[in-house]
């Protein structure tokens, strides 16, 4: 139990949200680069992708993946202050505001395209 | 994870935090009110600028995203450390394939 005490620590939540979004990236980006690349057999292909992906529960995924980048993003960013910048009280705070930030913009995200 | 790969990393993620920002502005620009091929491909054919952007990130990503898969590979599977590799190298090298022929797919006209 004392050896997996640190795992209720936010910082190593922050970590492990940072790691999760990244494996979730990796599967994305391919399937991304593959739908953009439809664009190579003409617009209607790309065009009917594009309407496919007007279904709400794509929507939702997007939103979804929007939050993964954002978060993913904030936390490299906290990663690199934390590696190259002194030791800061407040480093909980940054993580909670990366979560906070990303769910803000996914959900922004999603109140744009709904 | 050896020094030259810790270092690419973090540069590539440094390189990245821009173009992340750049890219998310687009993403809420362009789907705003619907996105449609053939407003997506009237404003990426034929410029040299999203060609350059987008070809500088996904050279960036490849690197940072292959070097990330290696390390979850040999950290959380029983993995013999060449195998990470390979697999990160064979990961690294679809992702910039598949992302050169998607940039080439949306600007060349």
């Amino acid at each position: 139990m004392t050896m997996l005490a640190h795992r209720t620590s936010p910082l190593w939540i922050a970590a492990l949200v940072h790691r999760l979004s990244g494996i979730a990236l990796a599967i994305f980006l391919p399937l991304h680069f593959l739908a953009l690349g439809l664009a190579i057999s003409g617009e209607a292909r790309l065009e009917a992708f594009l309407r496919w992906s007007d279904q709400p529960l794509v929507k939702a995924s997007e939103a979804l993946l929007v939050g993964l980048l954002t978060v993913h993003m904030l936390g490299g960013l906290r990663l690199l202050a934390l590696e190259n910048l002194a030791w800061h009280r407040r480093q909980v705070w940054f993580a909670l505001l990366a979560i906070a930030a990303a769910m803000l913009v996914a959900f922004a995200f999603l109140a744009s395209v709904v | 994870m050896n020094v030259r790969l810790y270092v690419w990393q973090r540069l590539t993620a440094a390189a990245m935090a821009p173009l992340l920002l750049v890219h998310l502005a687009v993403i809420f620009y362009a789907t705003r009110k619907g996105l449609s091929a053939a407003d997506l491909l009237a404003r990426t054919r034929g410029s040299v600028s999203w060609a350059g952007f987008y070809g500088v990130f996904v050279s960036a990503v490849a690197v940072h995203a292959a070097i990330g898969v290696r390390t979850v590979l040999s950290e959380w599977l029983p993995l013999r450390a060449r195998h990470a590799d390979v697999a990160a190298v064979l990961f690294g090298v679809l992702l910039a394939v598949l992302g050169f022929r998607a940039v080439a797919a949306v600007v060349l006209p």
